[in-house]
């Protein structure tokens, strides 16, 4: 079973997201960037059913620029055998779309996987619509994955409820918490990872459908009304005036 | 032409946000002096789906299909677009639930127009292209995003647009859809609920502890006041970490996004990860002996206490004004 996981190369959780001086972009000075960390916990799983017995290649893709190499690197010191970056710098969901379906036309692979979102853009439409592109199913927030003849059970975990599903390969999963966990990349990984390959591809032409104008920062909190221990009941009033008492 | 609102069901009801994206559909409907029409996929009473109309839909286009009783991308999806080109939909609003989430990159697909997830106000039009904000990394900033194509899919986040009733007359009109075969790869085998309580997601009020619990003995005094506040129980990363609270109850970046209408965090220092899971959130209390926790500078309230101390002291409040 050859498994396809599309990472992100996205901001680390901890960063404080700060604005160019025109307001069009995020100033990316002094950001660290990782994999997204949904997808990561997908590159777990690949790894882990590989090493459960299900042979195959586990390979990893990122729609970026140069700077999305160390990031791909990392998925390859975490234990993937190759990985391939297509060039380009849009963020456009569909433009991103269509190159990773462009790309597994091409390639076959017997699984996709996905994060349930990007941590950057945060709209969970990449999937869906690779899906709906290469003509696969997609089941979205799964929380388990086991592999079987050809057919893939999951867990989808959505608001409150678990649905056990079955779905036949080739198709497209994304992960959320609890699908595995997260891995370290030991020394030895680090090492191998210098010389497993590493395919640059040039895009393929397609309009986009989005652009990005620009970006606010949400309004700061107006500062924080304290109230002292022995007043809880004020708790009580202001639950109260919202209804909720 | 009409704007297109998709109704979500759940437990035979068309779910709360559903009627946020339907008040959303309705701006936008009024903006444009568009009908506005709602596609509602599920065998439920007719005097349900004519809560539609509280919010402005004057026709619900009903998908009864018992192939359809349960959620599935792939056939949900081919089910709003049957409906969107039978209503000639200029825009299609759908409510960025989970389920909406799944749909929404299938129908930008199949209608070959742009879409837009987590949107947090109605779209203005500049140089006759459409343009609309939207949250983007976590909720740490506003993007505002446009588009060249005419026709476009909303997708509203979650608690962000409030409801407004326009009651109008509704009307409902039987649709017949029949997935196809490769609409139907996948199979439901199973459904359960993770727990007996309210869902993370869908609570308008969450009680969250964290590490100042000290361990998962002391839970009771954070389930009691959730229960007596209808509220679901949710916990920091590091509890989730050490299996003192199951995983699904884990809120933050890379757990589960809320955005109640108020929020009590108990004991949590209010890491920036934990703060990008939450800060959709209406209000925002907090609890806390450290004055110096982080939090308290995301907080609408603050206590400055030994939750040991505060939180019996709260149950036992709650409990006198309800009497």
């Amino acid at each position: 079973m050859n498994t396809l996981i599309c990472i992100g190369h996205v901001p680390d959780t901890t960063t404080k997201i700060q604005l160019t001086p025109d307001g069009k972009q995020i100033n990316k000075e002094g950001v660290t960037f990782i994999i997204g960390p949904y997808e990561e916990y997908a590159i777990s799983r690949a790894l882990e059913l590989k090493e459960g017995g299900i042979p195959g290649k586990v390979s990893v893709i990122c729609v970026g620029g140069p700077k999305a190499d160390e990031t791909l690197r990392k998925a390859l010191a975490i234990g993937a055998d190759e990985a391939f970056r297509i060039d380009t710098e849009s963020t456009d969901s569909f433009f991103i779309a269509h190159q990773l379906a462009s790309f597994i036309k091409e390639n076959p692979f017997d699984l996709i996987m996905m994060g349930k979102e990007s941590i950057d853009r945060n709209a969970s439409e990449v999937p869906g619509m690779v899906a709906e592109l290469v003509g696969v199913p997609c089941v979205t927030f799964c929380s388990f994955l086991e592999v079987n003849n050809g057919k893939a059970t999951v867990r989808r975990e959505v608001d409150g409820q678990v649905e056990l599903l079955e779905v036949p390969l080739p198709a497209i999963i994304t992960a959320q918490k609890g699908f595995a966990e997260w891995r370290i990349a030991n020394m030895r990984g680090i090492m191998a990872a210098r010389t497993k390959p590493l395919k640059v591809i040039p895009a393929k032409e397609v309009e986009e459908k989005t652009y990005v104008v620009g970006y606010e920062l949400p309004s700061a909190k107006k500062s924080c009304t304290f109230i002292q221990p022995e007043n809880v009941g004020q708790i009580v009033n202001i639950l109260a005036e919202r209804g909720i008492l | 032409m009409a704007i297109l609102v998709f109704l979500e069901v759940k437990d035979n009801k068309i779910r709360k946000q559903s009627f946020e994206a339907a008040t959303y559909a309705y701006d936008l409907a009024q903006m444009l002096n568009m009908p506005l029409k709602a596609v509602c996929i599920g065998n439920i009473s007719g005097e349900e789906v004519q809560k539609a109309g509280r919010y402005g839909v004057e026709e619900v286009y009903q998908i009864k299909g018992q192939d359809l009783d349960k959620f599935l991308e792939s056939p949900y999806a081919s089910a709003v677009v049957a409906v969107a080109q039978a209503v000639n939909a200029q825009h299609v609003v759908v409510s960025q639930t989970f389920n909406g989430k799944s749909i929404v990159p299938r129908l930008a697909i199949k209608l070959g127009v742009a879409s837009f997830s987590g949107v947090i106000a109605l779209p203005t039009i500049a140089n006759g292209e459409i343009q609309v904000k939207r949250t983007a990394y976590s909720g740490k900033t506003i993007q505002i995003v446009g588009t060249k194509s005419t026709k476009c899919i909303f997708s509203v986040k979650n608690n962000a647009y409030k409801i407004t009733e326009n009651p109008v007359t509704c009307s409902i009109v039987d649709f017949e859809f029949k997935p196809s075969a490769e609409d139907r790869t996948v199979t439901v085998k199973e459904v359960s609920k993770l727990s007996d309580k309210v869902s993370l997601t869908e609570a308008d009020v969450i009680v969250s502890a964290g590490r100042g619990l000290k361990g998962p003995e002391n839970w009771g005094m954070i389930e009691e006041l959730a229960s007596l506040l209808g509220a679901a129980t949710a916990c920091s990363k590091p509890v989730a970490d050490v299996h003192w609270r199951p995983h699904h109850e884990h809120v933050g970046q890379t757990g589960i996004q809320v955005a109640p209408n108020v929020y009590i965090a108990i004991g949590i220092s209010g890491a920036i990860q934990h703060l990008a899971g939450v800060n959709a959130s209406k209000t925002i209390i907090v609890i806390n002996k450290d004055p110096e926790a982080p939090f308290f500078k995301a907080a609408d309230y603050g206590v400055v206490g030994d939750a040991f101390e505060v939180v019996p002291n709260l149950i036992q409040a709650i409990k006198s004004y309800k009497g």
